[in-house]
C-alpha cells in the first residue's frame, strides 16, 4: 500500500506571534519551525497502516521554501520513507487551491492508495487543501477523522460529530484528514534521526509539476492576506464584592448592559 | 507546569547541525511529556523511574554515541545535547544514562573482546541489562590509586575481593564493571548479577539523586569466569578514560539543571509582587538573573567548543575537567540563586529548583570533586602535579 502525507511548516504553536512591517505577514524573526501538529497525526498513521500492512511506502510531501526541507528531514527521521519538496519562486505566496495544484501534481507522479494530511494547518487555519485535494485527484475524501480501518481496498473512518461518531466507508484511493486523537505521534528514535540523511529528498519546480505559473503561487491565488492585526489585549477581569444577592443582581446587569451577553 | 523556555542569550543553537537539532528536540519533549510529569514523585518516594528505561532505550539514549552493536553512533555535540535535555528533567535519570553509555557500554565498546562487545552491548542498549561501574571504594574516592580490591587467578576463574562504594545502578545492575588490582595492575572485570559472592545494598536516606539508585558493593570471595577479564584494560588509565567520557556528559548535562531552573526563576520573579510591583523589576533580583544568563552561556559556548574538539580528536582530559568543574560549579550557584528568587516556595517540591538543587551538590563531588579537578588543571599548566 503507497501512501503520502502531506504536511505543512508552521511556527512552534509556543511562539509568541508579531506582526511584520508590511501589516500583513508574521514576522518571522526567531520563530521555531515544526510540522503542524494535525500532519504529526496524519504522518503516524501512515506510519501505523506500513508497519501493520508490512509493506509498502510512506512518501511525505510539502511546499514551502528552503526552511521547510528540515520539516520534511523530521518525517523521515520519524520513519517515512522519502519526501517530495515543492520548491519554486512561481510556488511563493499560493494560498489553498494553489498549494492543493501543486501537491495534487507531486502525488500524481508515482501509484498512491491514500493521502493522509491533517485536518488544518496550525496558524492559518483553513481546512482546506485535503478536500481541495481530493477534488482536484478526483476521488472521495473523510474529514476530521478520529479513527481509521482500512480492509479490502476500503476505509472505514470515524468522525466525531455533534453527539455521535459517523462512520463512512468509502474506496481507495482517496483522502483522509487527520484530527488529533487519531492517534498519539511517536519520538523520533536516535536512529532514526541517523537514517534520515540517506533517505531521498527530492526537489520538484514548477516545471517538473507540468503547472502553469498563473494558477499557483502569489499571481493564481484566489485569495490574499490584506491585513493581520492581533487580537485586542485581553482587559482585566472585575471583581464583584459584597453579598451574594447584590452581587449576582449585579453581575446579571453587566453581562446585560455592559457585556451584552445576555 | 508553564511551557520551558530554553536559554539561548546568543543564538548558540544556530551552531547545532539539523540532525542535533533534531535530537535535541526529541529528548527535549520526552523530558517534558514523558520525565517531568512523574520525576517529583519519585524523588520525593525516593524511587528510580524504572518505567522510563524501555522508552529511553526505544529512544536510542543507552549508548547514543557508539557506533555499532545496536547503537546510534551520534556525534558528541549530539551526545552532549541529550545529556543537557535530560538533565533539565533530573540529574539522577541523566546519571542513569551516563553510566549505562559511558561507564559501562564505554567500555565494553573499547577495551571488551568481540564476544563481549556481542553478548553485552545489544542487551545494554535495548534496556535488557542494566549496568554499573565500581571503582570507588570507601576508603578509595579522589586516590582510586590506593583501591584495595583485588582479582587473583585460579585456575580458569578469577576471585575478586573487595568493597566498592557509591556505585551508582548497583543494586538494580545486571552486570558491574569492577575495577580490581591484578598483580601490580588495575584492570577492568565484568561481574554478572547472581555471581557467588557479590552482594548489593542500596545507600539509604538520600537527600540528593533521590531518583536515582546509589549503593555499596561488596565482593567476598566473589567467583567470575576468567573470559570476563576487559582484556583491553591496563592500569587505571583505563578507568580514567572512561571517566573522562562521562565527565564530558556531565558538562553538558548541569547546563540542562541550570536552564530549568532559571527558567523557573524568570517565570516566578516576573509574576510574584512585592512592594506594587514583580520582584523582577527590582535591581538585586535583575543581578541575580543576568548572573545566570551570563554563566549558562559561557557553559553553553564551551560546551559546544568541547564537543567539537572531540569529534576531531584533541579534547584533552584537563580540557574536559575545566568543563566539568566550571559548569557543575556555575550550575550549583545559580540553582542556589534560584531557590533564593523563589522565597519560601522554593523549599517546597511544587517547584523544581529545589530538586535540582541537592541533585547538584552529589555532581559536584562524583566523576571527579571539584577541587580534584582543579588539581587536574592545575597540573596541566603548571606541570607540576600537587596531589603526589
Amino acid at each position: 500500500m503507497e501512501l503520502v502525507v502531506c504536511i505543512k511548516q508552521v511556527p512552534d504553536t509556543e511562539t509568541r506571534i508579531k506582526i511584520a512591517a508590511d501589516g500583513k505577514s508574521i514576522d518571522i524573526t526567531g520563530i521555531n519551525w515544526v510540522v503542524s501538529p494535525y500532519d504529526e497525526n496524519a504522518l503516524e498513521e501512515a506510519l501505523r497502516i506500513r508497519e501493520t500492512k508490512g509493506e509498502g511506502g510512506v512518501a511525505v510531501m510539502t511546499l514551502g521554501p528552503e526552511r521547510a526541507a528540515s520539516a520534511l528531514r523530521s518525517c523521515l527521521a520519524l520513519g517515512a520513507d522519502r519526501a517530495v519538496h515543492l520548491q519554486d519562486p512561481a510556488l511563493e505566496g499560493s494560498d489553498s487551491l494553489g498549494t492543493a495544484r501543486a501537491l495534487a501534481a507531486a502525488i500524481r507522479r508515482s501509484r498512491f492508495d491514500l493521502v493522509l494530511v491533517g485536518q488544518q494547518g496550525v496558524g492559518t487555519d483553513n481546512s482546506q487543501v485535503g478536500p481541495m485535494l481530493a477534488e482536484l485527484l478526483d476521488i472521495p475524501h473523510v474529514n476530521v477523522v478520529t479513527k481509521l480501518e482500512i480492509a479490502n481496498g476500503k476505509i472505514r473512518a470515524h468522525r466525531q460529530i455533534e453527539g455521535a461518531v459517523e462512520v463512512v466507508e468509502c474506496p481507495l484511493p482517496a483522502v483522509v484528514t487527520a484530527q488529533k486523537g487519531l492517534n498519539e505521534p511517536r519520538y523520533a528514535s536516535l536512529k532514526g534521526i541517523m537514517a534520515a540523511k540517506k533517505k531521498p529528498l527530492e526537489r520538484l519546480g514548477l516545471q517538473d509539476l507540468g503547472l502553469d505559473a498563473a494558477d499557483v503561487g502569489a499571481a493564481g491565488a484566489r485569495n490574499r492576506w490584506t491585513r493581520l492585526e492581533l487580537p485586542p489585549a485581553r482587559q482585566a477581569g472585575k471583581i464583584l464584592d459584597g453579598e451574594p444577592e447584590e452581587s449576582t443582581a449585579e453581575l446579571v446587569r453587566l453581562l446585560r448592559d455592559e457585556a451584552k451577553v445576555i | 507546569m508553564p511551557q520551558f523556555e530554553a536559554l539561548d542569550y546568543y543564538e548558540i543553537e544556530d551552531l547545532l547541525t539539523e540532525e542535533e537539532r533534531l535530537v535535541r528536540d526529541t529528548v527535549r519533549s520526552f523530558v517534558t511529556e514523558k520525565v517531568l510529569p512523574i520525576i517529583a514523585h519519585h524523588n520525593r518516594e525516593g524511587t528510580f523511574p524504572v518505567e522510563l528505561v524501555p522508552e529511553m532505550a526505544e529512544l536510542g539514549l543507552l549508548g547514543a554515541n557508539l557506533k555499532g552493536y545496536g547503537c546510534p553512533g551520534l556525534n558528541h555535540v549530539a551526545y552532549g545535547l541529550i545529556m543537557r535535555e535530560l538533565e533539565r528533567g533530573d540529574s539522577g535519570l541523566r546519571s542513569f544514562i551516563s553510566v549505562q553509555g559511558s561507564l559501562v557500554m564505554f567500555p565494553i565498546h573499547r577495551f571488551g573482546s568481540e564476544e563481549q562487545k556481542a553478548a553485552w552491548l545489544p542487551r545494554l542498549a535495548k534496556g535488557e541489562a542494566i549496568g554499573c561501574f565500581g571503582l570507588t571504594e570507601p576508603d578509595f574516592g579522589s586516590d582510586p590509586s590506593g583501591m584495595t580490591t583485588r582479582a587473583v587467578r585460579k585456575g580458569n576463574r578469577w576471585v575478586l575481593n573487595g568493597t566498592k562504594m557509591w556505585i551508582t545502578n548497583g543494586s538494580i545492575a545486571d552486570v558491574a564493571l569492577i575495577w580490581a588490582r591484578e598483580r601490580d595492575q588495575v584492570r577492568g572485570f565484568l561481574v554478572e548479577k547472581g555471581a557467588k559472592g557479590l552482594s548489593a545494598r542500596e545507600v539509604p536516606n538520600k537527600f540528593s539523586l533521590r531518583a536515582s539508585v546509589t549503593s555499596e558493593m561488596v565482593l567476598q570471595d566473589c567467583e567470575i569466569p576468567y573470559e570476563n577479564l576487559l582484556p583491553g584494560t591496563r592500569g587505571l588509565k583505563s578507568a580514567l578514560d572512561c571517566l573522562d567520557q562521562a565527565r564530558y556528559g556531565i558538562a553538558w548535562g548541569v547546563i540542562g539543571s541550570a536552564m530549568a531552573v532559571f527558567d523557573e526563576a524568570l517565570r516566578y520573579a516576573k509574576s510574584r509582587v512585592q512592594f506594587d510591583r514583580p520582584i523582577a523589576g527590582f535591581q538585586l533580583v535583575q543581578r541575580k538573573l543576568v548572573w545566570m544568563v551570563q554563566e549558562i552561556t559561557k557553559g553553553q559556548m564551551l560546551c559546544w567548543r568541547l564537543g567539537k574538539l572531540k569529534e576531531s580528536g584533541r579534547a584533552t582530559s584537563a580540557q574536559v575537567s575545566l568543563a566539568k568543574r566550571n559548569n557543575v560549579a556555575m550550575a550549583l550557584e545559580i540553582a542556589r540563586l534560584a531557590r533564593d528568587i523563589l522565597g519560601a516556595s522554593g523549599i517546597t517540591d511544587e517547584y523544581q529548583t529545589g530538586r535540582h538543587l541537592c541533585n547538584l551538590e552529589s555532581v559536584i563531588t562524583y566523576e571527579g570533586t571539584h577541587d580534584i579537578h582543579t588539581l587536574i588543571v592545575g597540573q596541566d599548566i603548571t606541570g607540576i602535579p600537587a596531589f603526589k
